[in-house]
């Protein structure tokens, strides 16, 4: 099976984040790491390779740093990655990225194209979906589990209230994979080594402009909320607290 | 209550590493986070070498991981370096191991072996499969080395070999055990020019390791005394190309630079915890000690000196990656860096009070660790002798 993942390099989950200065996304200068479901993505990936064969290629979308996400992949065993590189790409909404990417792989043949469930920053959980329609491909999301089947796969999929939901599907296909399925691996020293090897095809902003058109989607604003509770002590005699207690509970907060 | 360690870099010191470097770095960060930190407090109460983190630090290829060849890695020394620090951000001792099985056992079958030795003993080693020693140090030649007892007969095609080594890390746990001692072409007690290195396997008759007891550091470590008597190797067995007190030394060159890295690894856990202790910890007006002048020039202190410990290490392992570098910079990175990591661990415990002495934190055991990795390598003073000598000309031993 040839397999295409995509990753997504995002903010680390614990930096410290500051916000920009015109308020519509965080500074540049934070650390940065894979998103954590685009890593199940890849460690499936690389499973699945390992049991029946094929290839992985790793693909992102992002400025010269995101390369690093790539560099991870092929050190932990994908062949070979495609680095959509320009700080613009940092910018577009999942319709975009999903046709920059569509636009990006137009002469490969995949059998699956895995993401993750969704992006830490962003939490979008689009990209995928939109992909696999333009790629007139069926999709499954929140994949918990996935089997080769004749002619096609067998997946799980993880609903809501403990509900699981088993579907097969024909390749090729698109799969969001949800975190946490699979254990991850670690890029062994050698690996790290051996990447430098492997092929990254880079693609400019320029060789995919056509397919891409303006934002329908727009961060507007973003802000660190304001605190608005605040916490009150009731003081006196524990009959007067008591009093004042009912009294809030009726009429202020009306739970009574 | 446990802290997460957050990293340290108050310089973008990150800047000034590639892709691969922060990889490498991140990589091993990661494995001592999930596989190290869970249960090295237990291992350091209890006295005991966590094992079983020999075949996944195997898998990943931190055996050996600067050789060529032999299924190591090949990494940098920068690389090779910031994998020592991360070991020892989780703890000294299982960064002496490592130490050991890379610097002082496979550099030298590596470095001084012959091509039978090499292929007997690195791709075993580097998969972890045998453990090795490194024996030196003797019950009364410690900062002396070449006034060594340990001798070394010819007889026939056999090596007979006696003598006593003492603070041998790992010693008990080896299959294989380098041994430094005189041949009887030395002129004198002093001679250091017949020193040779002999591979000795530890279930050789006459060959005894025992544990030495009571460490209030290196405690996740094994540190052994050797004995051997009448203990006969092939000739083979001798590493040919060492020659002289040069070649031990050689070795310790290549374990004091992975140390100068995994000083800074210490001390930034120890600066990490006092740090993130400071903010939530609250005295006097229900304030956080944090906001007070003479914790802040504690902190102040620290990443100072952290951040110029980097600088320094870093040059030295460019220069190393260049083939430049000399001793004499390995002992500067060596002894300033254990030092400051000696400083900070002692600051930080000062900072966290009362629990500064407690195992729910690291400090105290860092602390404790790094008394052993300020003696060994060459002491903290007999570095500032080989800086001495290198800038005056004059051996002041
Ligand atoms: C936990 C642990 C693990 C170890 N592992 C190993 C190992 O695996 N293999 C191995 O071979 N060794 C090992 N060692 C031994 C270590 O290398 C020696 O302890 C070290 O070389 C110092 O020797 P010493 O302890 O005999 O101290 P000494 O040499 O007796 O020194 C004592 C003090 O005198 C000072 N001093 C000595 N000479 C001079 C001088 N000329 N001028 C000024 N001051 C001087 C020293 O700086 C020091 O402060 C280990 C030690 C420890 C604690």
């Amino acid at each position: 099976m040839k397999i295409l993942v995509c990753v997504k390099q995002v903010p680390q989950k614990d930096a410290p984040l500051k916000l920009n200065e015109s308020g519509t996304w965080i500074r540049e200068d934070v650390s940065y790491e894979v998103n954590e479901p685009d890593a199940f993505a890849l460690e499936e990936a690389l499973r699945q390779k390992e049991k029946h064969g094929g290839e992985v290629v790793a693909i992102t979308a992002g400025p010269a740093r995101a390369q690093q996400v790539l560099r991870e992949a092929l050190a932990k065993g994908a062949d070979r990655a495609i680095h959509l590189e320009d700080p613009g790409f940092v910018g577009l909404d999942a319709f975009n990225t999903a046709r920059a990417f569509a636009a990006a792989i137009k002469d490969e043949k995949f059998d699956l194209i895995f993401t993750g469930l969704q992006s830490d920053d962003y939490g979008f959980a689009q990209t995928g979906v939109i992909l696999a329609d333009l790629m007139g491909w069926p999709h499954a999301t929140i994949i918990m589990q996935i089997e080769k089947s004749d002619g096609g796969i067998k997946v799980k999929r993880e609903l809501e209230a403990g509900y699981f939901q088993f579907v097969e599907m024909p390749l090729p296909a698109v799969l969001t994979i949800q975190s946490g399925i699979n254990k991850l691996r670690y890029a062994t020293l050698i690996g790290i080594k051996q990447a430098k090897n492997k092929p990254l095809r880079k693609v400019t902003l320029a060789e995919v402009q056509s397919a891409i058109g303006a934002n329908l989607q727009k961060i507007e604003r973003m802000y660190i909320p304001q605190k608005t509770k605040k916490t009150e002590y009731l003081e006196g005699s524990p009959g007067e607290i008591a009093k004042k207690l009912v009294d809030k509970l009726r009429n202020e907060i009306r739970v009574l | 209550m446990a802290l997460k360690f957050r990293g340290v870099d108050f310089i973008e010191f990150d800047t000034l590493l590639t892709d691969d470097e922060r990889l490498v770095r991140d990589t091993a960060r990661r494995f001592i986070e999930d596989n190290l930190i869970p249960i090295i407090e237990e291992c350091n109460r209890a006295g005991r070498f966590p094992r079983e983190l020999v075949k996944p630090m195997a898998d990943l290829g931190f055996f050996g991981a600067s050789l060529k060849g032999y299924g190591c890695a090949g990494m940098s020394n920068v690389e090779y370096g910031l994998v020592t620090q991360e070991l020892e951000r989780g703890d000294s001792g299982v960064r002496s191991f490592v130490s050991v099985q890379s610097a002082l056992v496979m550099y030298p079958i590596y470095a001084f072996g012959s091509d039978e030795q090499k292929q007997t003993w690195l791709p075993a080693m580097q998969k972890g499969e045998k453990l090795g020693c490194f024996g030196l140090t003797e019950p009364d030649f410690g900062s002396n080395p070449g006034g060594m007892r340990t001798r070394a007969r010819k007889s026939g095609n056999e090596y007979v070999l006696n003598g006593e080594k003492m603070w041998i890390t790992s010693g008990s746990i080896a299959d294989v055990a380098v041994i430094w001692a005189k041949t009887e072409d030395a002129k004198d007690a002093n001679d250091g020019s017949s020193i040779r290195g002999f591979l000795v396997e530890t279930d050789r008759p006459g060959f005894r390791a025992e544990d030495i007891h009571g460490k209030w550091s290196l405690r996740a470590s094994v540190t052994s005394s050797l004995s051997l008597q009448d203990v006969r190797i092939p000739a083979s067995n001798l590493l040919p190309k060492s020659g002289g007190l040069k070649s031990p030394l050689m070795c310790l060159n290549q374990a004091r630079y992975g140390i100068a890295w995994g000083a800074i690894g210490a001390a930034m856990a120890c600066y990490d915890c006092a740090l993130q202790y400071s903010l939530f910890r609250k005295q006097f007006h229900n304030e956080p000690i944090a906001s007070r002048q003479l914790v802040q020039e504690k902190l102040a202190w620290m990443i100072s000196e952290v951040t110029k410990a980097q600088l320094l290490v870093l040059q030295v392992g460019r220069l190393k990656d260049q083939e430049k570098v000399k001793h004499q910079h390995i002992s500067m990175a060596k002894r300033n860096n254990v030092w400051m990591a000696l400083e900070c661990a002692r600051m930080s415990r000062d900072i966290l009070g009362a629990n500064g002495v407690a195992d729910e934190y690291p400090i105290f055991r860092h602390m404790a660790n790094l008394e052993s990795v300020k003696t060994y390598e060459g002491t903290h003073d007999i570095h500032t002798l080989i800086i001495g000598q290198s800038v005056t000309g004059i051996d002041a031993f």
